[in-house]
């Protein structure tokens, strides 16, 4: 059965957070045509509130190169490159090279002032081409036209962490947790990939008894959950952040979020680049317009040119529906400010 | 390829599939509006302002990239994409920051347009580029900061297409900003591709229309205005006219509306520069012995390959990147300061005017000759031949601001002596142009003295947009082998392959000056062709067809030729200097 069967059969699915079905990535870079090809993998880790991919090189090394190697034996691919952050490189290098030994893999260092972007797939292909470090215009797909116009298959640690385990029939459904926030015990956890959020908090010992709410998938591009809605899986990135209710107020928490991706966006589309700022604007304003602010979020969802532009509601929406509407008069003093009513009324 | 059936709004359309929704769209006549997209650079998907609704998608699709697929339904005007639309319209004008009253892109200008069909609040955003930097080129060319909606425009036409390199996108997000580059090897050639390309006037030409509206006012001096070649196919543009419509009449007119004194034709001008350089090409073939090249036989060969110097776009850049070629160029002055000299020498003198109280106005499609008119060299007894140059724009947008209705002007004539022309002056606007005229008058020259051959007339072989044209013609006994270049960033395939060619033309624009950095917006290949065939049309259509047969430049040279001292040298001729 060739590795490609084995991953089909497991279903896998990417864990850089988008969730794409592995096998079907690499379908696509085998049937393309073209003679030369690279396999990249994606170990920036820029996600914030995720440590799950320095975890896993940190502790099977072994089974992130051999997904690589398997990656270039199957796709008859040249070169293997690990795009990996300084943080990383100068942690784990040593331990990955030993590994790699003879075998035609090179690291690529995460360009420093790349940011957030600088993870994201078409990003990535930029930076390694020496272009400015910001998406490209899609299609063409890497896996048809990627680095130097080549076919090429980007996969994050954990997906070719998970590629080496299906190899070796010892994939066991499970994925890996970071788990942070205003709990006891935080970390990066691995439990069966069907858990509910409930369940991995409570395995973890990490049932706050205070009110709180969880963003998951990501600090910055997951979506925010109230303490009602734990009974399900963890979509995206795997991450579980609990929050508590009294130590964040509305209005500085949505700042926050808006501030990351006013940092982070890369400037090229009118939706991301003056829709983040507006929003930030009206925010910070005496008397918010917040049809205006919900306006802009939409747009963002609609018209923007790559995933980061469309993430930037989620966390803003998902917190304000999960969270803030539904809070019950009585609860209303836990936030600790008067924002509630403001920012509820346009998604009322 | 077979065609497909998609839906637009509803309407079953049959199109071919390798066609962007855009495309489609506009074949079929339905608007879709936009900004950062230009037929000459690929699609950069940016400004966001395209998007359309496909049903099935859940997010919107921008129609200048997404490509057609048989069986979509696609929306253009639902809730959905107005909303989209019309804020990113309005978050594109919050970069802009508004001068309308002195622009001259105020009566063609796309924001503005928008703004009204769709009824865009342009208040709710403050102003967000107020502290941008305005970056000025020599005295041609400027990008305003503050106006500037980042749609990368810019940058396609100088680094992609010009291959100049000269401008960068520095900083990061929000803060983006384009700036000339640091490097002290690289430099702006003034070419105005950038201006032609930019869809808010951000980029834009210096302007001189203030000064030039001041001195009509004024009223103290005779004040001249010449036009180019070019302006005659491509003003109708500028008044909703159809492409490569001919206004050459009405051009003198709405000029004499403005309060112009005289008006001539620079074609004049250009027929004097086919003579000069006619009988100066024939001069540099004579000297070096039947076209050895310098591999081969090791002999030198004397200012060969020549080269044309009326670009001045092509001048700057030989001065800066090639200066090793300045021997090549030919020492013959552009058309417009060729007339210009004429009028400050020449007519001064028939008319009885002190030449220091007369003002030279040349209306151009280029922006570099901003630049050219301002060089110290062209200077004749202390006059410079040529005081102000108008873009084709300002001319268009001095016709709108002062009310002449300029589609109903009576069509008149150039004032003479300087209104005649050959057909071989109409094509200088024309990549090919120059070339064709000098060989036509070259061509002649020769079969007259030796005899040997019939003058030949057209030299098709030189014309159309494509970047490299090569030939090789017939010249008496000679084979003469030419290259044009439009269009600079085709240039580095013959720089390098100098021995190959005996007399090359560069125009900077593509297209040449039809598509020049102060041509009407859009200049794309639909209108460089349009104007190109339109210019080949008066050709055909003159009396006189080379330029040595202009009688009034044959007047002319004849007079300046039996001036005293070295005027017929400062009139014909220029020098070039190494720049950093």
């Amino acid at each position: 059965m060739s590795v490609l069967t084995k991953i089909k059969q497991a279903k896998l699915v990417g864990r850089g957070g988008a969730c794409f079905p592995t096998g079907e990535k690499w379908s696509m870079v085998m049937e393309a045509k073209g003679k030369k090809k690279y396999v990249i993998c994606n170990a920036a880790e820029g996600e914030p509130g995720i440590l799950k991919d320095g975890f896993i090189i940190d502790n099977y090394p072994e089974r992130v190169v051999d997904g690589i190697k398997l990656a270039l034996d199957f796709l008859g691919a040249k070169k293997g490159i690990i795009y990996i952050n300084h943080k990383y490189y100068k942690k784990y290098k040593k331990k990955l090279l030993n590994v790699i030994g003879k075998s035609p893999i090179d690291f690529f260092k995460k360009p420093i002032n790349s940011g957030y972007i600088g993870g994201e797939e078409s990003s990535i292909l930029n930076a390694i081409e020496g272009r400015r470090i910001e998406p490209r215009l899609r299609p063409p797909f890497p896996v048809t036209s990627g680095l130097w116009n080549c076919l090429t298959l980007i996969n994050n640690v954990e997906t070719l962490y998970n590629v080496s385990l299906v190899n070796s029939g010892e994939f066991a459904d499970k994925r890996f947790y970071t788990i942070n926030g205003d709990c006891m015990h935080t970390g990066v956890f691995s439990y069966p990939d069907n858990w509910t959020i409930a369940k991995i908090l409570k395995e973890t010992k990490n049932i706050v008894k205070f009110p709180f709410f969880v963003q998951i998938g990501g600090d910055a591009s997951g979506i925010v959950l109230n303490n009602k809605q734990l009974k399900r899986q963890v979509d995206g990135a795997g991450s579980i952040t609990v929050y508590s209710i009294a130590k964040h107020k509305p209005k500085d928490l949505i700042k926050k979020w808006l501030y990351f991706f006013l940092n982070e966006t890369c400037g090229q589309c009118t939706p991301c680049r003056e829709g983040v700022y507006r929003l930030l604007e009206i925010i910070k304003s005496p008397e918010p317009d917040w049809q205006l602010f919900k306006d802009l979020l939409i747009n963002l969802h609609d018209s923007s040119f790559c995933g980061l532009g469309c993430v930037v509601p989620i966390p803003i929406e998902s917190f304000i529906r999960n969270v803030l509407v539904d809070i019950p008069k009585s609860k209303k003093k836990l936030f600790n400010s008067n924002d509630i009513h403001e920012v509820c009324s346009c998604y009322k | 390829m077979k065609k497909i059936k998609i839906k637009i709004n509803d309407k079953t359309i049959e199109c071919f599939p390798d066609k962007t929704i855009m495309e489609v769209a506009k074949e079929n006549e339905i608007f879709i509006p936009g900004f950062c997209g230009h037929p000459d650079f690929p699609p950069k998907g940016n400004c966001r302002v395209c998007v359309v609704e496909i049903k099935g998608h859940d997010k919107l699709a921008i129609s200048c990239q997404k490509k057609v697929q048989a069986g979509m339904e696609i929306f253009t005007n639902t809730d959905r994409v107005k909303k989209a639309r019309n804020l990113n319209i309005e978050l594109l004008f919050a970069e802009h920051i508004e001068k309308c009253p002195t622009c001259i892109w105020r009566v063609n200008c796309r924001l503005l347009d928008y703004a009204e069909k769709y009824k865009i609040e342009i208040t709710r955003f403050s102003e967000r580029k107020a502290k941008r930097k305005t970056y000025k080129f020599a005295n041609a060319v400027e990008i305003d900061g503050s106006q500037c909606i980042d749609c990368r425009n810019c940058l396609d036409a100088c680094n992609m297409m010009q291959k100049i390199n000269y401008l960068e996108l520095k900083g990061k997000g929000l803060n983006q900003e384009i700036v000339p580059v640091k490097d002290k090897k690289v430099d702006c050639i003034y070419c105005g591709q950038c201006a032609v390309h930019c869809p808010v006037g951000a980029a834009q030409e210096q302007t001189n229309w203030e000064a030039v509206e001041k001195l009509l006012k004024k009223k103290s001096k005779v004040i001249v205005a010449q036009f180019a070649p070019s302006i005659r196919v491509s003003i109708g543009e500028e008044f909703s006219l159809p492409y490569g419509k001919i206004m050459t009449g009405k051009i003198v007119a709405g000029l004499r509306a403005l309060g112009f004194n005289y008006i001539f034709d620079v074609n004049f001008g250009a027929d004097i520069t086919t003579i000069v350089e006619a009988e100066e090409l024939l001069e540099r073939v004579k000297i070096s012995p039947s076209m050895p090249s310098i591999t081969r036989g090791g002999k030198k060969r004397v200012g060969l390959p020549m080269m044309t110097s009326c670009c001045p776009a092509w001048v700057k850049y030989v001065e800066f990147y090639n200066p090793e070629l300045i021997p090549n160029l030919t020492t013959a002055r552009s058309p417009h300061i060729h007339s210009g000299g004429a009028i400050k020498t020449f007519w001064a003198e028939s008319m009885n005017i002190k030449p220091k109280d007369i003002i030279v106005v040349s209306v151009m499609p280029c922006t570099a000759k901003k630049f050219e008119i301002s060089r110290p060299e062209l200077k004749i007894k202390g006059e410079a031949p040529v005081d102000y140059v108008l873009t084709t724009r300002e001319f268009a947008w001095l016709m709108k601001k002062n009310e002449i209705d300029f589609k109903n002007l009576k069509s008149k004539p150039a004032d003479n002596p300087l209104g005649e022309y050959s057909g071989a002056a109409a094509i200088y606007g024309g990549s090919g142009g120059v070339m064709e005229s000098a060989l036509r008058t070259a061509n002649a020259m020769i079969c007259k003295t030796s005899k040997i051959c019939a003058p030949k007339l057209e030299f098709k072989e030189v014309r159309g947009l494509d970047g490299i044209k090569e030939a090789s013609m017939d010249i008496g006994r000679r084979k003469l082998k030419v290259a044009v270049v439009n269009g600079i960033g085709n240039i580095k395939p013959v720089i390098e392959n100098l021995d190959n060619y005996d007399y090359i033309e560069v125009m900077a624009c593509p297209g040449g000056c039809i598509g020049g950095g102060g041509q009407p917006i859009p200049t794309d290949n639909e209108t460089r062709q349009k104007r190109i065939e339109a210019l080949y049309k008066i050709d055909k259509g003159q009396d006189v067809r080379r330029a040595h047969e202009n009688k009034g430049v044959q007047e002319m040279m004849k007079w300046l030729r039996g001036q005293k001292g070295d005027l017929e040298h400062k009139v014909l001729h220029t020098k070039y200097k190494k720049r950093k």
